[in-house]
């Protein structure tokens, strides 16, 4: 349709960017905390991290196989290997290996490719494929391994995790336990007390990322920094994880100031579940999120809200797929709303007034 | 993170220090900053010699308007700066010889255009002399009415050299008429490569200087603001020490930010006025002209002498004596070549203007023109890939549209042909900066879509109106048959009444009878 052989319109110059080259800076500020969850959890979590990537990557290339294109230079871009990292650091360390595959599938087919591709999918594949998870097989999706690092006496060795990976826990409460958004949940139903619940928790702990979570997820210190040097690439904007995590900790902080023993303090938000990881590398997918600072203030402000108002009165323990998915559906809408303002025109778009001189 | 804050926060106060009337400081929104490559021309004085072209190829058409309609005959014999072709209607400009020589054709040739399309051009033979017609020299111009200004810079064929091209005394006599309170003078040359406004106002300030205060004369206003982009701090000096006696002329700095000289970019950073769509700047009491504009205008006032030449960056990756070389208007750009030894090997595209909104020509047979700014021959190395991915919605071209567009949404209606919603959504707004396309991850070629969109829109437009125009036509001709057979059926009628009456009378005779 386009008359086009080579573009005869300007820039004929461009800025040194490409696809593959963001997609390449987001793993690089994935790989500290990825690094260390698989440090932490062991040769189980680098089977896991292994298969679920690899999986998407396949699955991607048989979808592009099936459309008659070229699975390479589609592979190439890194999209698919991303997708399949980012879901990998949001599943349970020690989950089966068809977990990974299932859950890859369900991002790459059902998450991506249905609706046309790269930038054509309306919800963030990884996290749908991990809130498809969860409520498909919440017993493996909630089964958080102990943290048992990499050459420790009493980790389990190479062999070991395979047979983990591929046949299974055998003793599973020698092993696991719960997470702290987890146990808080149902300790209060036990009607506990938060200083009661909070005995043993360690905030430095959480904070550094040595703790039973996600394989990725664990580390706020890393995320947190591999987040603040992706803003200083310019590869995400500060607006959705700043008000995303200002909208939590102002929300949280409310709560908590008015009844400390029923409401977690921002701190534990801040430090628990997937809320750096989301804040950083979810929320802020182009494809799914809103297109003008404004848009993406509102979007990482309704995130927030929402992990909020589902962490502390839902019935999950952890809200954040289900909030990013929920504000992924909001997306079109804020970006119909809130556009920038055309030059010479009024919001509305119609010509501004001549002033009077 | 707040290391930006601060950034920020000081490239705002460095702007609010440069601001001359106490507005308050506009942001500059959106925009660029692409890596300049002038060093290698900016710092050559401009090279005056360039040997004079064989022949000349004179475009009737080099401005915004209709086309200059000849006045010579092939085979009269013309000296430089004789009209050739005059203006047509009131906004056009007329083209004078560029050198002494023989007319040897009037016919279509190449355009310089990315279509290459012919043209009507004058075709000069050169003499060798370049003997000047007589001029008329005015020794103070200022006494001059600020008509017969307008009136001189359009008799000497002027118009934006900045690019626009628009005929300068159209301006001049909107300025006047609208009483417009602030001049501006763009030197911010923010395209990358092009050094030709540097360099001249290096040079040349003083009489850069002396056009402005003509303009200002000629418009009846009164200041003068002179902007300078700040990575030409040369040109600054030269320019500030030129207009120094001159209280009504202010020379300030600006930011280095592409496309700080898009004009209304400049009028909402040098004076806080935001200019309404479908308005002209000098509605809102500001006119806007070039540098080198400026230069012409010093040059026609005060000696007399029409726009014959200009000064043209040849640049890129494949030239290699890159530089800034005075030429009259029509000199091929393969003569061109030629004098700056570009490695035609190496060229993978060639570019009349900036590498931001310039556009690519099919081949180097084409003239130089007054809207000639710089020639560009490009390596492959220095394009940015036509490799075109899928938009991943990065949104980098909503950040960087200075007008306020969403260049993503806008080319994702135009690929499903939906021109309509791209209009809706700002299409017409654009200004073809290619910041989108600079920016873009995915080399998706932006603002040949629009460009493509645009004329798109138009031609449906002049479609749709002829089609209304042929059913206005069908309806017209259809109620006169109408009205025809309803005519011939009452003449049938009363045909038919009359013969029963006069058969009635007959028969009534019969009967009598």
């Amino acid at each position: 349709m386009i008359p086009y052989m080579k573009p005869s319109s300007g820039a004929h110059v461009g800025a040194d960017n490409s696809v593959s080259q963001i997609m390449w800076k987001v793993m690089l500020a994935l790989s500290p905390a990825t690094a260390f969850g698989l440090l932490c959890f062991g040769w189980p979590a680098i089977n896991l991290f292994i298969i679920t990537v690899l999986s998407a990557v396949v699955f991607e290339a048989f979808c592009v196989r099936l459309k008659g294109r070229a699975a390479k230079p589609v592979i190439m871009d890194g999209s698919a290997v991303l997708t399949g990292w980012l879901l990998a650091m949001t599943l349970p360390p020690w989950a089966p290996w068809w977990i990974g595959v299932v859950g890859s599938g369900l991002a790459i087919i059902l998450g991506k490719q249905v609706y046309g591709g790269l930038g054509q999918n309306l919800f963030n594949p990884a996290m749908l494929a991990r809130v498809a998870l969860l409520i498909s097989f919440p017993i493996e999706m909630t089964t958080w391994a102990n943290v048992s690092p990499l050459f420790f006496v009493h980790s389990p060795g190479l062999i070991e995790s395979w047979h983990i990976t591929f046949s299974g826990l055998d003793n599973i409460d020698a092993s696991t336990g719960a997470t702290t958004l987890g146990f808080i949940k149902t300790e209060f139903s036990q009607n506990r007390l938060l200083t009661d619940i909070l005995k043993d928790y360690s905030g430095f702990l959480s904070f550094i990322g040595g703790t039973r979570g996600s394989l990725g997820e664990t580390s706020t210190l890393l995320l947190g920094l591999g987040g603040v040097w992706l803003i200083r690439q310019n590869i995400i904007q500060w607006q959705i994880p700043v008000s995303l995590l200002m909208t939590v900790i102002l929300l949280a902080g409310f709560f908590h100031a008015v009844d400390s023993e029923h409401y977690v303090s921002p701190l534990l938000h801040l430090n628990s579940g997937a809320m750096m990881c989301v804040a950083f590398f979810i929320a802020t997918d182009y494809v799914t999120s809103p297109n003008t600072p404004t848009g993406q203030l509102v979007f990482g402000a309704g995130c927030g809200l929402l992990i909020f108002v589902i962490r502390t009165w839902g019935a999950y323990p952890e809200g954040a797929g289900f909030a990013v998915l929920l504000m992924n559906s909001a997306t079109p809408l804020i970006d119909y709303y809130i556009k920038p303002r055309i030059y010479g025109r009024d919001r509305k778009g119609k010509p501004l007034e001549i002033p009077k001189a | 993170m707040l290391s930006f804050f601060k950034a920020e926060l000081s490239s705002l106060s460095a702007q609010t220090k440069l601001m001359p009337f106490g507005y308050k400081t506009p942001r500059f929104r959106g925009g660029v900053h692409a890596q300049e490559h002038k060093a290698a021309t900016a710092a050559l004085p401009i090279a005056s010699d360039f040997p004079l072209p064989k022949k000349l190829f004179i475009p009737l058409q080099q401005h915004v308007g209709k086309p200059a309609e000849p006045l010579i005959m092939v085979g009269d014999k013309v000296l430089k700066g004789q009209l050739l072709a005059y203006s047509q209607g009131l906004i056009s400009a007329p083209v004078h010889a560029p050198s002494s020589g023989i007319i040897v054709d009037v016919n279509d040739y190449p355009a310089p255009h990315p279509s290459a399309l012919p043209i009507r051009t004058i075709v000069l033979e050169t003499d060798g002399k370049d003997e000047w017609i007589k001029t008329q020299a005015v020794d103070d111009p200022f006494r001059l009415d600020p008509e017969e200004i307008s009136l001189r810079v359009g008799a000497a064929g002027i118009v934006g050299l900045g690019g626009a091209t628009f005929p300068t005394a159209v301006k001049l006599n909107m300025g006047r008429e609208n009483r417009v309170d602030t001049l501006i003078i763009n030197g911010s040359e923010c395209e990358p490569y092009l050094c030709c406004d540097d360099r001249l106002m290096q040079e040349r300030a003083g009489q850069i200087i002396d056009g402005v205060r003509l303009m200002l004369h000629g418009m009846e206003t009164e200041s003068a603001v002179v902007a300078i982009e700040d990575n030409k701090p040369q040109a600054y000096l030269a320019m500030q020490a030129a207009a120094e006696p001159y209280a009504q002329i202010e020379v300030i700095q600006i930011p280095t930010r592409y496309p700080m000289g898009w004009d209304r970019q400049l009028i909402r950073y040098v004076t806080g006025k935001e200019v309404p769509v479908g308005c002209r700047s000098s509605e809102i009491g500001v006119t806007i002209h070039n540098v080198g504009t400026a230069y012409a205008v010093h040059k026609a006032i005060r000696y007399g002498q029409p726009l014959l030449n200009r000064v043209v960056t040849v640049a890129g990756g494949a030239v290699k004596r890159p530089m800034n070389v005075e030429v009259p208007f029509g000199t091929l750009i393969s003569e061109l070549f030629d004098f700056c030894e570009v490695d035609k090997d190496a060229t993978a595209r060639i570019i009349m203007g900036g590498p931001m909104m310039g556009d690519s020509l099919p081949h180097i047979g084409l003239p130089t023109v007054k809207a000639t700014s710089g020639i560009l021959a490009l390596t492959q190395s220095e394009l940015k890939s036509t490799d075109e991915q899928p938009c991943i919605r990065c949104a980098s071209c909503v950040s960087v549209c200075p007008a306020g567009l969403r260049p993503l949404d806008m080319a994702n209606n135009i690929r499903i042909n939906q021109l309509d919603a791209a209009v809706d959504l700002g299409l017409k707004d654009c200004i073809s900066c290619g910041c989108c396309s600079y920016i873009c991850p995915s080399n998706i070629p932006l603002v040949q879509y629009f460009k493509y969109a645009s004329g798109e829109v138009v031609a449906r437009q002049q479609a749709q109106h002829k089609s209304e125009q042929t059913k206005r036509l069908i309806d017209a001709r259809n109620a006169r048959m109408e009205r025809i057979a309803q005519q011939q059926r009452e003449d049938e009628l009363a045909r038919i009444a009359a013969k029963a009456e006069r058969e009635r009378l007959k028969a009534e005779q019969e009967a009598l009878v």
